[in-house]
C-alpha cells in the first residue's frame, strides 16, 4: 500500500517524493487550495497581519457569502452546459421584495423568507421553460431576465428609494452570530459553541476520510500513500482549526457562514452521492447519451435552474440583510462574480465537469483578492484588473493541466 | 471532358514518362513504415503503401483495420511527429503539419461525413478556403464561371447558386469531388463514398471515377463493398489489425473476392460468427404493428407501415442501407427522443405500450445500444463505472442516495463478464479502445436487465477480436432467453448472427426471411428497391 511502511530506512526521501508525486498528479484538484493559501499569506504579509485578524476573516466570510451561494448554483448551471445571467438582478429584486414584504406588507420574517425562496424557484423555472421547453439559448433567455429584473428593482424602489429593513431577525442573517451555549461562563473571550462545532467538523472529516480510504483499499483502488494521507489530514485539520480559532476569538460563527456551510454541505451531498447529482453530471457530459439512458434532460434543466433561482433569492436576502436595506443597485455584476468564481473553481465550459466545493474556494479566492486589496488601499480600477488577471490565470492553468492529463 | 485541364500527363522526367501508361512507374505516393499509436492501441504498425500515377487504388480492411487512420496520417490530420515513418510524393519526402499542408501538396480527401456548409451555395462551397480573389475582394463572377466548369466535369447538373442543403447526398458528394478537382488535386481520396448512396448514384459515381482516371487523376478508394472494389480497382491493398497484409494487382488477375476476404479476415469467414444452437421459442416478446413516423424536422414521413416481431431467444437482423430508416425505427420504438410524430401499436410480451421517453421504454424492459457510441452512447469524460451504472442507478440507491459499494460491485461484474480491458473501473471511457468502449456500452444496457435488446451497428469500428467477443456475448444472451434486434449494414454480420431477417428500405420493410433462405444478393436487392 504505502512505501513508507515497507522501506522504513529511506522514509524521508520517499515521503518527499510521495508528496511531490501526489501534488503533481492532482495539481488541478489541489491547485486552487494552494492558490488560496498563497493569496492569504501574501495579504497577511502586505497588511502586516490585518488580513488574518479575527475581525477581518469574519468580515471576509460575510462579504463572500452572497456570491458563494450564487457560485454554488452557477456551478450546476454551467455543468449542464447552460449559463444564467439573470441571477444578480433577480437576487437584488427579490431582496427588495423581501424588504417590502416586511416593511410595507408587515409580513413576519418566517413567512417572508420561504415566500421569497419560492419566488426565486419560480423565476428559475421560467428560464428553464424558455431553455428546456422552447429551446432558446440560455444566454439569451437569461439576458432577457437580466433586463427585466433590472427594471423590476427600479420599479419597486422608485417611490421610496432605498428601503430600510428594521427586522432584527432578518438583519441577523447578514450581521449576526450564532449564540453561545447558555450557562457557560468560563473563558469569556472565546466563543465556545464555535470551537465545539469546529472540533466536531475536524473529527467528522478525519472519520470520513479514513472510512473512504478503507473502502477504496478494499477494492484495490489507488489511494494516497499513508504518509501523504496523514499529512493531508493534518493539513486540513489545522486549516479548519485555525479558521475556527480565529472565528471563536471574535464573535464566533456568523449566520452567513452557517448558511453558506449548509448550502455547500447539501449541494455537495447531492452532487456527489445522489442519483440526481449523477444525472446532472450525465446531462452535462453528454446530453444525448443522458436522454437515451432514460434521464429526463428537461426535468434536470428545470431542477438546476430552479435551484439557481432559489439560491439567487437566498443571495439577495443575505445581501439585503447585510446592508439592513434594499437598494436600487443591489445585484449589479453579481452574476459575473459568480461565474468567475465557478471558473476559478475549476468548472468546464464544455460541461459535465465542476465541483461545488471548488466553486466555493473560487468565490473565496476572488473575495480575498477584493478584501486584501481594499485593506492595502489599492484603487478599485486596479482591483478589477488584478481580478481579471487571476481569472484568466486560473482558467489557463485549468486548461493546461487538463491537456496534460490526456 | 476535361481536355484542356489535363495537358501535362506526360511528365518532363523521361524515365517516368516512358512508364506512364504502365504500372511500373515511380510511385506517385509512397508511405513507408508508418506506425501510429493511440493510448492503449496500436492503430498502425509498420504499414507501407504505394500508389502509382493514374490508378485507382482501393484500400480495404475490416472496421478498425486502420484504413481511416492511414488516410488521416496522409492528409495531415495526424501531423508529422505524431506517427513514425515517411511519406513521399513524387519521390519528395513530405512532412505535413496540418490538412492545409497536404492540400497544398495536392491531396484531397472526401470523408463519409461530407464537409460542406449546408447554408452556403454550391459555388461558395467549391471555392471555400480557395477563394478566387480580385484584389482583397472575392471575384464572384469568376467563381461562378469556374464552378460551372468544374461541375460539368463531374456531371453535376444543378444551379451553382443552389444551397447545399437542398441537394441529395449523391449530389453533395459530387460537389465535394468538384471542390477537390478545382484545386488541381494529385491524389483524390474517397472514404466509403457509396455507403450512403443508392445503387444508381453509386454506379454514376464509379463511372465518374473511371472518367477521372482516364484523365490522369489518381484515386484512393476506401470501401467495404467488395463487388465495387473488384469492378473498379487497378490495385487493392488489404489492411488488417493495423498491418499491410497484401497489395493485389488487378491486371495480374490477383483481385478476387475470396482472396480479399481471406486477407481481410485472416481466417475462413465462417469462423467469425461463433456457432449457437438456434432455439427460438414461440413466445412473441415484442411486436410493432402499422408503425408510422413523421419527422417534423425534415418535414417528411420516415417510417411507413412497419410490422415486425421478435420471439423469445431470437436474434432478428434488420438490414438496410444508411439512411433507410433503421436507426429512426429503433429510436421511434425506444421512447422517441427525437420527437417524431409516431402512430401505430407496440406490444411487449403481448401488452400494448406507449412510450413518451426512453425511461419508459427502459422500464418496460427494452434497451437500446446506439449506433454512435461516442456521440450519444457514452459519457466519455466519465469513468467506466459511472457509464455502466448510469441507466439503472435506481437499482443501486436507497431514497436517491447511491450505495457506492454496490455500484463498484456491479461495475466489476460487467468488467469481468464482458472482458473489458481497462486498468480499473475508474478509468475514463475516452481512454479505452473502440472495442472496449462498445463493451462498456453493452454493459450499461445489460445492467438494465432488459428482455429486449436493440443493438444498432453493434460492431462498427471495432477490431475482429472484439467483434468475435461481442458475437459470443450475444449468443449467450439469447440462450438465456433475451430477445435481440440487431441493426446492421454489414451483410455478413446479418447472415452470420440472425435467426430471421427483415430488410428495410426507404422507411418500409421490403422483405422478411429466415436466415436459411437469405443470401447477400437477395438482401441487397430488397435493400435497394
Amino acid at each position: 500500500m504505502s512505501s513508507a511502511t515497507t522501506t522504513r530506512g529511506s522514509k524521508p526521501v520517499s515521503f518527499i517524493s510521495n508528496i511531490a508525486r501526489v501534488l503533481s498528479e492532482n495539481v488541478r484538484e489541489y491547485g486552487m487550495f494552494i492558490a488560496l493559501f498563497a493569496i492569504m499569506i501574501i495579504f497577511t504579509i502586505t497588511t502586516e497581519g490585518t488580513f488574518m485578524s479575527s475581525r477581518n476573516i469574519v468580515n471576509l466570510v460575510n462579504q463572500a457569502g452572497y456570491i458563494a451561494v450564487l457560485a454554488v448554483g452557477m456551478t450546476l448551471v454551467i455543468v449542464i452546459r447552460q449559463i444564467d445571467l439573470s441571477v444578480g438582478f433577480l437576487g437584488g429584486f427579490l431582496g427588495a421584495v423581501a424588504a417590502i414584504g416586511m416593511t410595507q406588507w408587515n409580513l413576519p420574517v418566517y413567512i417572508v423568507i420561504p415566500m421569497v425562496l419560492v419566488l426565486g424557484i419560480l423565476a428559475g423555472m421560467i428560464i428553464a421553460f424558455l431553455v428546456g421547453q422552447l429551446g432558446i439559448p440560455s444566454f439569451v433567455a437569461s439576458l432577457a431576465g437580466w433586463l427585466i429584473y433590472r427594471g423590476a428593482i427600479l420599479v419597486v424602489t422608485e417611490a421610496t428609494g432605498t428601503i430600510i429593513i428594521n427586522d432584527d431577525t432578518f438583519n441577523a442573517l447578514g450581521n449576526g452570530f450564532i449564540p453561545e451555549i447558555p450557562g457557560l461562563t468560563f473563558w469569556p473571550e472565546i466563543h465556545k459553541l464555535t470551537l465545539l462545532l469546529g472540533i466536531i467538523g475536524i473529527v467528522m472529516l478525519i472519520f470520513n476520510e479514513i472510512k473512504n480510504r478503507k473502502n477504496k483499499l478494499a477494492y484495490n483502488f489507488d489511494v494516497l500513500p499513508m504518509d501523504v494521507f496523514i499529512l493531508k489530514l493534518v493539513f486540513m485539520s489545522v486549516l479548519i482549526g485555525a479558521v475556527t480559532w480565529l472565528l471563536a476569538g471574535y464573535q464566533g460563527l456568523s449566520w452567513t457562514a452557517v448558511v453558506v456551510l449548509v448550502v455547500v454541505a447539501v449541494y455537495n451531498f447531492i452532487t456527489t452521492r445522489t442519483v440526481l447529482g449523477r444525472h446532472i453530471y450525465a446531462v452535462g457530459g453528454n446530453p444525448e447519451a443522458a436522454e437515451l439512458s432514460g434521464i429526463d434532460v428537461k426535468k434536470i434543466t428545470y431542477i438546476v435552474f430552479g435551484s439557481m433561482g432559489m439560491l439567487s433569492a437566498l443571495s439577495g436576502m443575505l445581501f439585503a440583510s447585510r446592508l439592513r436595506s434594499a437598494t436600487t443597485t443591489a445585484g449589479t455584476l453579481w452574476e459575473l462574480d459568480a461565474i468567475a468564481a465557478a471558473y476559478v473553481g475549476g468548472v468546464s465550459a464544455a460541461g459535465g465537469v465542476g465541483k461545488v466545493v471548488g466553486s466555493i474556494i473560487g468565490a473565496l479566492v476572488m473575495m480575498s483578492l477584493t478584501n486584501g486589496m481594499n485593506l492595502m488601499g489599492i484603487g478599485i480600477s486596479y482591483q478589477y484588473m488584478v481580478r481579471g488577471a487571476v481569472l484568466a490565470a486560473a482558467v489557463i492553468f485549468d486548461v493546461a493541466t487538463r491537456n496534460r492529463g490526456k | 471532358m476535361g481536355e484542356t485541364s489535363f495537358p501535362k500527363l506526360v511528365s518532363p522526367n523521361p524515365q517516368e514518362s516512358a512508364h506512364v501508361e504502365g504500372t511500373m512507374a515511380e510511385p506517385l505516393l509512397e508511405m513507408r513504415n508508418i506506425t501510429k499509436t493511440f493510448p492503449g492501441v496500436k492503430a498502425l504498425s509498420d504499414v507501407s503503401f504505394e500508389v502509382n500515377k493514374g490508378e485507382i487504388h482501393c484500400l480495404v480492411g475490416e472496421n478498425g483495420a486502420g484504413k481511416s487512420t492511414l488516410m488521416k496520417v496522409l492528409s495531415g490530420v495526424y501531423p508529422h511527429g505524431e506517427y513514425t515513418g515517411k511519406i513521399f510524393i513524387e519521390g519528395v519526402e513530405q512532412t505535413f503539419h496540418s490538412i492545409r499542408d497536404s492540400e497544398k501538396a495536392g491531396i484531397a480527401i472526401i470523408y463519409q461525413e461530407l464537409a460542406l456548409v449546408p447554408e452556403m451555395t454550391v459555388y461558395e462551397n467549391i471555392f471555400l478556403t480557395n477563394e478566387i480573389r480580385n484584389g482583397p475582394l472575392i471575384d464572384w463572377n469568376e467563381t461562378v464561371k469556374r464552378a460551372s466548369e468544374v461541375m460539368k466535369r463531374v456531371g453535376l447538373d444543378v444551379n451553382p447558386a443552389a444551397k447545399i442543403k437542398t441537394l441529395g447526398v449523391g449530389k453533395q458528394q459530387l460537389v465535394e469531388i468538384a471542390k477537390a478537382l478545382s484545386r488541381d488535386v494529385k491524389i483524390l481520396i474517397l472514404d466509403e463514398p457509396t455507403s450512403a448512396l443508392n445503387e444508381v448514384d453509386s454506379e454514376n459515381l464509379l463511372n465518374l471515377l473511371r472518367d477521372l482516371k482516364a484523365n490522369g487523376v489518381t484515386c484512393i478508394l476506401i470501401s467495404h463493398k467488395l463487388v465495387e472494389v473488384i469492378g473498379i480497382a487497378d490495385k487493392v491493398t488489404v489492411l488488417r489489425d493495423g498491418k499491410t497484409i497484401s497489395t493485389l494487382n488487378a491486371h495480374a488477375g490477383e483481385v478476387k473476392e475470396n482472396v480479399i476476404i481471406k486477407h481481410m479476415v485472416g481466417r475462413e469467414i465462417d469462423n467469425i460468427y461463433p456457432k449457437r444452437e438456434h432455439i427460438v421459442s414461440d413466445e412473441i416478446m415484442f411486436e410493432v404493428r402499422n408503425w408510422n413516423a413523421y419527422n417534423p424536422a425534415l418535414g417528411r414521413k420516415i417510417l411507413k407501415d412497419i410490422n415486425f416481431h421478435v420471439k423469445k431467444g431470437e436474434i432478428v437482423g434488420i438490414s438496410g442501407l444508411m439512411g433507410s430508416g433503421r436507426t429512426e425505427l429503433a429510436l421511434s420504438i425506444f421512447g422517441n427522443p427525437d420527437k417524431y410524430r409516431v402512430d401505430g401499436e407496440l406490444y411487449i410480451k403481448g401488452k400494448k405500450q406507449r412510450f413518451h421517453h426512453p425511461n419508459q421504454a427502459i422500464g418496460a424492459g427494452v434497451a437500446y445500444v446506439t449506433e454512435d457510441r461516442k456521440g450519444d452512447g457514452l459519457i466519455l469524460i466519465q469513468d467506466v463505472k459511472q457509464n455502466i451504472t448510469i441507466a439503472n442507478l435506481r437499482a443501486l440507491s436507497k431514497r436517491g442516495v447511491i450505495d457506492f459499494n454496490s455500484e463498484i460491485q456491479a461495475a466489476e461484474q460487467y468488467k469481468q463478464s464482458l472482458n473489458i480491458k481497462t486498468p480499473t473501473i475508474e478509468q475514463k471511457v475516452m481512454n479505452l479502445s473502440g472495442g472496449n468502449q462498445q463493451k462498456v456500452s453493452l454493459g450499461k444496457w445489460l445492467f438494465v436487465k432488459p428482455d429486449i435488446l436493440i443493438l444498432d451497428e453493434p460492431t462498427r469500428g471495432i477490431d475482429v477480436g472484439a467483434k468475435f467477443e461481442i458475437y459470443t456475448i450475444m449468443n449467450s444472451l439469447v440462450q438465456q432467453g433475451m430477445s435481440i434486434i440487431m441493426i446492421s449494414s454489414e451483410l455478413p454480420e446479418i447472415l452470420g448472427m440472425s435467426d430471421r431477417i427483415y430488410v428495410v428500405s426507404s422507411g418500409s420493410i421490403t422483405g422478411e426471411m429466415p436466415v436459411e433462405e437469405a443470401t447477400q444478393e437477395k438482401i441487397m436487392n430488397l435493400a435497394t428497391n
